[in-house]
């Protein structure tokens, strides 16, 4: 069984022909046949279609073709990204069935790499929520315990990495989607910097702050997809045309003699659980004896940082899901042939979406609203500017900036369902990084000592110096495996063993 | 005092197209006061001096270079249409009777 390898790992194995890609893929899916009912990681498998791709994997390394270093490795994709023919959800019952006509750039490459799409991961419903508990078709548990929450929105790839159902996975982190999921399930999560990663086929949530990356169970194995997935992309106008910062190269090296490490002054304190705060500070002393040089900096205006999110992806929001209108594509309801098209769309975007979803559009709705434009959205956008400021000028002390990802481990399901702002807050430090387009890592440091559940540790780096954040993570992620003697997940109960 | 009512509220929902129950009203009601009372304090910084920020990056009018590529066929755009007719999108009548 390679299960439980690295991607790294199972990619060396495959090029020596140790196991062929078919083998592999139908490992994990016997590992999702094992676990998955009570993970509920997965919307849908498309086990015959990536059969088919891992034997073609094979027939060609038989053949003796030069293949990419992840061809025949297993991955499990948000369900938020499209895939030609495949059921594409977002979480939601307006889009129940549909089946995209075409792949979005990410799919595209990962099939040109040879990497093997297991299926579809649920989500918060089009990405909005911190929990998996808004998705229409029922929570994910998270795999270190199935009474909490595997974090959102992307939690169905979070949890498929700590259940050892995929070894790689991606994500979209509009407001920490890929990283707070990452933090609460012991996993590795990157937010690329904004434009890196092709949103080409990426479901629209809030367009100015979404953007896939990669996730995984180490930094080497994050950085592998990274590199796979990112670069320019002519169908999408925000695409930066630069090239990738060698993002392998810097996971490998492992030396940060000499760089100096921000500490955000406002992303701790209050609000933040006693041990992801002790985590975080032994993290810090174990970069410092590494040769890392450690200074405080203070980024006031990010006090604002989640007021002037939700005010942002709301309004960004309403006007993207306006295209969810029962005409082209997705639900249609009450078309009876005595209802107007208005009243059709009305009834169908009731039934289609969740709460959440709706609050979102309604909220959005008001602060674009004449009268309230200036007081909300034009306010919030100002305060965009004050947290790009504060990153600027913090990143002329330093290298990184870093933070724990999320305040809290992971909450019990349904503990904060019905009361949004005490939801909202769980993305606290990880917003900001979106509001100026930098690069974002979560990766584990570390079991909180009052629950034995992971803690992330965010590393922040400056807007295409992606590299920095895998240096950093690489370094760290190295260390403290050496502390543990093994790797954080091998602290999680196993789940297929406890049946 | 609240910052706001129900009605408009339900005004709200009506411009984006979701129908609403009362019951669904009234609970909406309540949450977007709560909500709207926190991220108003967004107005507390910003002063009249600080440009805002649509967007993270410095980039406009991005055109691709005019050549015809493949596109989706008319069945493969009307895949996913509730309802179609001879390579058209079927809607529902959207003029009144009258």
């Amino acid at each position: 069984m390679m299960i439980r390898e690295s991607a790294a790992s199972m990619a060396a194995a495959l090029a020596s022909k140790e196991i062929s890609a078919v083998d592999l893929a139908n490992q994990h899916y016997d590992q999702i046949t094992a676990v998955d009912k009570d993970v509920h990681a997965f919307l849908y498998l498309d086990k015959e279609g990536a059969l088919a791709h891992a034997a073609e994997v094979d027939k060609k390394r038989a053949a003796g073709e030069k293949l990419s270093p992840l061809a025949g490795v297993p991955l499990a994709l948000k369900d938020v990204l499209t895939q030609k023919g495949i059921p594409t959800t977002c979480g939601s019952k307006i889009l129940e069935g549909w089946r995209p006509p075409y792949d979005s750039t990410v799919v595209t490459k990962l099939k040109s790499a040879g990497i093997v799409i297991l299926g579809k991961t649920n989500m918060d419903e089009f990405a909005m929520g911190s929990s998996t508990e808004n998705s229409a078709f029922g929570p994910t548990k998270n795999p270190w315990d199935l009474t909490r929450i595997p974090g959102g929105s992307g939690g169905g790839s979070s949890a498929s990495l700590a259940a050892y159902e995929a070894p790689l996975a991606i994500g979209t982190d509009t407001g920490g989607s890929i990283r707070q999921p990452a933090a609460v399930t012991g996993t590795v999560g990157v937010k690329p910097t904004y434009g890196g990663v092709s949103r080409y086929g990426l479901v629209a949530f809030s367009s100015s702050l979404d953007q896939a990356g990669p996730c995984a169970r180490s930094v080497l194995d994050t950085a592998l997809l990274h590199q796979v997935i990112a670069g320019f992309d002519p169908k999408d106008s925000t695409s930066i045309n630069q090239n990738v910062p060698d993002v392998v190269a810097a996971a490998k090296k492992q030396d940060i003699k000499g760089m100096k490490i921000g500490v955000v002054k406002q992303l701790s304190g209050n609000g933040y659980q006693k041990g992801v705060e002790n985590k975080f500070k032994e993290s810090l002393d174990e970069l410092v004896k590494l040769g890392a040089e450690i200074v405080e900096v203070s980024c006031p205006n990010f006090e604002y940082a989640l007021a002037a999110y939700y005010l942002i992806a709301p309004s960004e929001c309403s006007s993207n899901l306006a295209r969810f209108d029962s005409i082209r594509f997705g639900l249609r309801v009450g078309d009876d042939g005595s209802k107007s098209a208005e009243e059709v769309m009305n009834l169908t975007r009731a039934a289609g979406f969740g709460r959440e979803v709706k609050r979102r559009i309604i909220l959005g709705t008001y602060a674009l609203s004449s009268g309230y434009y200036d007081a909300y959205y034009g306010s919030a956008q100002k305060v965009r500017t004050l947290i790009k400021r504060d990153f600027e000028s913090a990143f002329t002390k330093c290298d990184v900036l870093v933070s724990p990802t999320a305040p809290t481990t992971a909450f019990k399901i349904g503990e904060k369902t019905n009361d949004p702002l005490a939801m909202y807050l769980n993305d606290i430090a990880t917003i900001p990084v979106n509001m100026a387009g930098i690069g974002g890592m979560s990766l584990p440091c570390g079991l909180a000592e009052e629950d034995n559940l992971p803690v992330g540790f965010q590393i922040m780096s400056p807007a295409m110096k992606d590299d920095r954040m895998y240096l950093v993570g690489g370094a760290l992620e190295a260390t403290l495996n050496n502390k543990w003697g093994k790797p954080i997940l091998d602290f999680a109960p196993n789940l297929a063993a406890s049946k | 005092m609240s910052a706001i009512s129900r009605d408009e509220v339900a005004n709200l929902a009506r411009l984006a197209r979701i129908s609403i129950s009362d019951a669904e009203l009234d609970h909406l009601a309540t949450e977007m006061d709560v909500i709207l009372g926190a991220v108003a304090r967004v107005q507390e910084v910003a002063g009249k001096d600080v440009p805002p920020t649509s967007h993270p990056l410095d980039v406009s009018n991005v055109a691709r270079d005019d050549q015809v590529v493949p596109s989706l066929t008319p069945s493969e755009a009307l895949s996913g249409a509730p309802a179609s007719d001879e390579q058209r999108f079927k809607v529902p009548q959207i003029l009144g009777e009258e």
